[in-house]
């Protein structure tokens, strides 16, 4: 959507003489206030929260202050929760790459391909609307697709490739990977197509009258500078998979398991300084993850 | 630019463009087909009659869960939370276009708020209500857990939207004798006006669709999509598939109303 480059607009502004005037800085405070507030209250005393916790004894009934470690070695010490947070990490690298893939396709395709920037708007606007609609509904649409009754089993029974309908299509780590796919690859063709909306075509000319095939373009000129806009999709795929756990326990039949998951289980049996161990190390290695991230591109710069 | 006559690759990018378009749609259009099962149909093709049948059922209280209650909180939820959300980013958009002291720990812990998983958000804030001592609700805990989520992206969109904002139609109005409130009202408010409209639409659409950070600081009374994942465990019949329709037929009407609101702002703007 965005093509045109950023400009530097934070010059100090005029101070005016007549009337009263704060001064500018005191504006900008009060301005920022509301957003600090709202976040310090649900974000950031809740995390405080939750890091206080995790450190209390609790049994069926109550959570009592304290300061035990055991709430970490119990789950650390598991073998469950080390194949959980495999599991979690099996989902997050199959689903990047393949959002990755896609993502970048279908964001070249409507950033170079397409001639007009209306049809660009519109195509992209086709794009965007399915990701502004009820992930539960998308997720459960597959259900009548992928059933043991559903169009793809009855397609494949019908055409004689197969004599009974395939059971892993539904309920199944397939399941979960394709629902992901199909919820989060939006977050990665929007940054990657704001990137490369913002690419100088003078560049791509440059290359092409130096001799440069359009492969070559693509490898070294187009790819490298949407680094910024995968990095950012990247961000966005990689926290909503570790954060998941209505898909793979919508998807999966209950089959399969992800540490959020685990969580809310924990959860529901009221096992909150356990799920607030969990939520501490599953919020330090999706930060890290996170960092490594930002380490290539500047957030702030990119939008 | 390109006068060149289409390559190949445009070819195979464009079939490849449409087969994913087929994928983000193809199974929201079947479930929408489904819904106009017949009263014998069940939950997969082929179709039995064609009948507005569980578009009926879905009235009905006692066939569902509180489909009305949970609609009119949802649609409530998502209003205050649009307004709140257009609001404060706003403001904050405007904040960062100075240099103040916590600007770049503020922009952060707005990134924050988006990566942080949103199961832990939820566990946070069900936490904080339990040692405060209040009873979590849709209208309390729950809005609180989806501006965290909304907030984010409103802020943003309004961090990008003022990146390309030049100061200088600013400048030329305070030239002209206008007052600060005058420049904004006058000048600034209808320039972003078009953006402020996507903020909100993206403020409502996510807080009418929100589901992982509702879920555990709802409270007793749930909210739509909190109704329809009850739905997906225990409701073994299209009524299911009739909720989805109508829901997403909703929010398809949200997203044409806006995105016109945009366009016909945008042209009134050029044409000006």
């Amino acid at each position: 959507m965005a093509t045109m480059t950023s400009t530097e607009t934070d010059k100090p502004q005029r101070a005016r003489s007549e009337g009263f005037r704060f001064p500018p800085t005191f504006a900008a405070y009060l301005q920022a206030l509301p957003l600090f507030l709202i976040l310090g209250a649900f974000l950031l005393l809740p995390l405080l929260l939750i890091a206080v916790v995790s450190f209390w004894d609790y049994d069926f009934a109550a959570m009592y202050p304290d300061f035990v470690t055991f709430n970490y070695t119990e789950t650390l010490g598991s073998w469950v929760t080390w194949q959980t947070y495999l599991n979690t990490l099996k989902f997050a690298v199959i689903v990047w790459l393949i959002t990755l893939f896609v993502g970048f396709w279908v964001a070249y395709f409507l950033a170079f391909h397409v001639r007009t920037s209306s049809m660009q708007m519109v195509l992209f606007l086709i794009c965007t609307v399915p990701f502004l609609t009820s992930n539960i509904i998308r997720m459960i649409s597959w259900i009548p697709v992928l059933g043991r009754n559903g169009l793809v089993n009855s397609a494949l029974v019908e055409a004689g490739l197969v004599s009974a309908p395939v059971e892993w299509l539904l309920y199944s780590d397939f399941a979960v990977v394709l629902a992901m796919v199909h919820l989060y690859t939006l977050f990665m063709v929007t940054p990657i197509f704001n990137t490369l909306m913002r690419i100088d075509r003078a560049l791509v000319e440059a290359a092409r009258d130096a001799g440069a095939s359009s492969f070559q373009v693509l490898i070294n000129v187009i790819l490298p500078l949407a680094k910024p806009g995968m990095a950012i999709g990247t961000i966005f795929v990689v926290t909503l998979v570790m954060a998941d756990f209505s898909t793979v326990q919508v998807m999966s039949g209950g089959q399969s398991a992800s540490v959020a998951l685990m969580m809310k289980n924990q959860m529901s049996l009221l096992q909150y300084p356990a799920a607030a161990a969990n939520a501490v190390v599953l919020l330090v290695l999706v930060l890290m993850m996170v960092a490594g991230i930002l380490r290539i591109v500047d957030i702030r710069k990119e939008l | 630019m390109h006068r060149e006559p289409r390559s190949r690759e445009f070819y195979v990018l464009a079939i490849f463009f449409a087969l994913f378009v087929v994928f983000l749609y193809g199974p929201l259009s079947a479930i929408i087909i489904l819904s106009f099962q017949g009263p014998n149909g069940g939950l997969t093709f082929p179709l039995n009659g064609v009948s507005l049948h569980w578009f009926a059922n879905l009235m009905q209280t006692q066939a569902v869960g509180d489909f009305g209650g949970s609609f009119r909180r949802s649609l409530a939820l998502g209003l205050s939370v649009m307004v709140v959300t257009v609001l404060v980013s706003l403001l904050a958009g405007l904040a960062f276009r100075r240099r103040f002291l916590g600007a770049t720990p503020l922009f952060y812990l707005s990134v924050a708020s988006l990566v942080v998983p949103s199961i832990i958000v939820s566990l946070g804030i069900g936490v904080l209500f339990q040692q405060l001592g209040i009873q979590p609700a849709w209208y309390s805990s729950a809005f609180g857990a989806q501006l965290t989520w909304t907030l984010p992206f409103g802020v943003l969109i309004m961090f990008a939207v003022f990146n390309r904002f030049s100061p200088a139609y600013e400048e030329a109005a305070r030239d002209l004798g206008a007052s600060s409130w005058q420049t904004f009202l006058h000048v600034v408010l209808p320039m972003i006006a078009p953006s402020l409209i996507g903020v909100g639409l993206f403020g409502f659409s996510l807080s009418y669709d929100e589901f992982a950070r509702t879920l555990m600081t709802a409270g007793t009374y749930n909210t739509l999509p909190l109704e329809i994942y009850a739905m997906t465990t225990n409701v073994t019949t299209p009524v299911l598939y009739a909720l989805g329709t109508v829901t997403t037929l909703f929010s398809f009407l949200v997203i044409a109303v806006t995105v016109g609101a945009i366009f016909y702002l945008n042209r009134r703007r050029t044409r000006a």
